[in-house]
């Protein structure tokens, strides 16, 4: 009897239940708790019970999933380019950069048109935004950010105010001045509060409303004046890299994509995600509706960009920063530092765009189509437009990939194409490489 | 200030979030593929005569063509 050992036990009122009994030493994460036994099964038992739901709730996604696509395919009985394909190709392409703007001093990483089809935001990784005429280069703003890496800025559509935002959490929109004795820092209003980095920007039909992409996962609609915020969008299981409103005239639908490979429609209003898109492998860089407002495109790291027309898919390919189209012509930027513009109708590509000496961050075309500009981790933007439409019937099946300093460019050319030299008569110098197909 | 921050939601909470935005999606209606491509390609074909990065513009009209140097005479 001397020799027999006893457990020491707590003898207390259990945490749980209050009951005074012998006492469990459990320790949940380094906190140590005081449960009685009979709560200390309940709580054991819970546990079992959430891990069901969760891998229930996950059978039931991927059901759920492989019935939507099954539905999908049987809808998808033609690809856009076999309709597409009594229609003529499109001639040769050939755009030269018109501007070079210089003075970011480092990484551009966004960009936005004025409506006045002239003036631009741009915004860097230096904590810098500036608009910039496009016209005459000159830069009309600057502002400096409280913080660096400036992801996301929008001009206006008034023209009189510029957004931005970036590893602050927050959106600000400064008033545009003219004045040179007012300090455009002085003026500026937060707009809107998130919990991580403001990815994307863009204001809605009016300078009232502004609608915000986050890494938090959400998207949100705020009142400009009041800072208040009137809707928010949650659905992305992930950072929400961009954002796209539809146009006007078509509804009240944007687009976001994020790094959960997925591109979800949304309806402004209601905050209700219409439908979700799950097509990419990888992260959604940049979505942008159609003209039409019945289709958007989504580019990704995965190295596609994929044209969602309603619920069918195409798939073009190659390695993507940021797409932009205008009906016919589908802009792509890389991170190989080229541009390629695809012809949307007959899934080909119609040209490269060469100059940028690092990678392609943002991309947009002016309101008017006259022309557009790429922005780069060069820390330079280009305008480019074009130079003329030429018809190189005559050239065809003379292969001509080129890409090298401007000297050789302008040698090439005289060289080989002496007929190219007389139509364009312009400053060969700023000739980009032109491919014929 | 946005509800939510999505690295706090548990992988249960994404679950029943996608779950839920899936079953409202599988009763939407959906329209042949067929169809969709000829309405974009007529939109597409429509505005190509306004569309001047297809067409291109002439330099006269173009904003962007480099002004020429000034003359002194």
């Amino acid at each position: 009897m001397c020799d027999q050992t006893f457990l020491a036990i707590n003898f207390g009122p259990c945490e749980k239940c209050g009951k005074t009994k012998p006492l469990m030493n459990i320790y949940i994460k380094t906190d140590p708790i005081n449960y009685c036994s009979l709560c200390v099964e309940m709580m054991a038992n819970e546990g079992l019970r959430d891990n069901e739901t969760l891998s229930s709730l996950k059978n039931e996604s991927e059901t759920l999933k492989s019935k939507l696509e099954e539905e999908r395919a049987k809808l998808h009985d033609v690809e856009l380019h076999q309709v597409a394909d009594r229609v003529d190709a499109l001639g040769q392409f050939v755009m030269k950069t018109r501007r070079t703007l210089k003075g970011h001093g480092n990484k551009v990483l966004c960009m936005d048109w004025c409506k006045d089809k002239r003036r631009l935001v741009s915004s860097s990784q230096d904590g810098k935004v500036i608009v910039w005429d496009a016209f005459t280069t000159n830069k009309e703003h600057a502002v400096t950010m409280p913080c660096t890496w400036v992801m996301a800025c929008a001009y206006a559509p008034s023209g009189c105010a510029i957004a931005c935002g970036g590893l602050d959490n927050k959106c600000s929109v400064y008033p545009l001045t003219f004045d040179k004795n007012e300090n455009m820092a002085a003026k500026k209003k937060s707009v809107a509060m998130h919990t991580n980095y403001l990815s994307a920007c863009s204001f809605t039909n009016s300078d009232m409303q502004i609608l915000t992409a986050s890494g938090d996962g959400t998207c949100a609609l705020w009142d400009v004046e009041s800072g208040q915020l009137l809707q928010s969008f949650h659905g992305h299981a992930a950072d929400v890299l961009c954002l796209d409103l539809a146009p006007s005239e078509t509804g009240n639908t944007f687009v976001s994509g994020g790094c959960d490979k997925k591109a979800m429609v949304w309806d402004l209003r209601s905050g209700q995600c219409i439908q979700s898109f799950e097509t990419h492998d990888s992260d959604i860089n940049s979505v942008r509706y159609y003209p039409s407002g019945d289709a958007f495109a989504s580019a990704s790291d995965d190295a596609t960009v994929s044209t969602s027309i309603c619920f069918p898919i195409l798939t073009l390919l190659l390695f993507m920063c940021s797409p932009y189209t205008v009906g016919r012509l589908l802009f792509t930027g890389y991170n190989d530092y080229t541009i390629n513009v695809w012809d949307v109708l007959k899934g080909t590509r119609v040209s490269i765009l060469f100059g940028h000496e690092n990678r392609v961050s943002t991309l947009r075309v002016s309101p008017d189509g006259t022309a557009f500009c790429s922005g780069s981790w060069d820390h330079t933007l280009r305008v480019r437009g074009f130079l003329m439409y030429v018809n190189i019937g005559l050239l065809r099946g003379i292969p001509v990939s080129y890409r090298g300093t401007k000297s050789d460019l302008i040698w090439a050319l005289l060289v080989q194409f002496q007929m190219i030299v007389i139509l364009v008569s312009g400053s060969i110098l700023e000739v980009q490489s032109i491919y014929f197909l | 200030m946005p509800v939510i921050n999505v690295d706090d939601l548990t992988d249960k909470d994404k679950a029943v979030m996608e779950v839920e935005q899936l079953r409202k999606e599988v009763k939407l209606e959906r329209a042949l593929v067929s169809k969709c491509c000829e309405e974009i390609q007529e939109y597409i074909l429509a505005g190509a005569d306004d569309d001047t990065l297809v067409k291109g513009i002439s330099e006269e009209k173009n904003p962007f063509k480099e002004k020429g140097g000034c003359v002194i005479s």
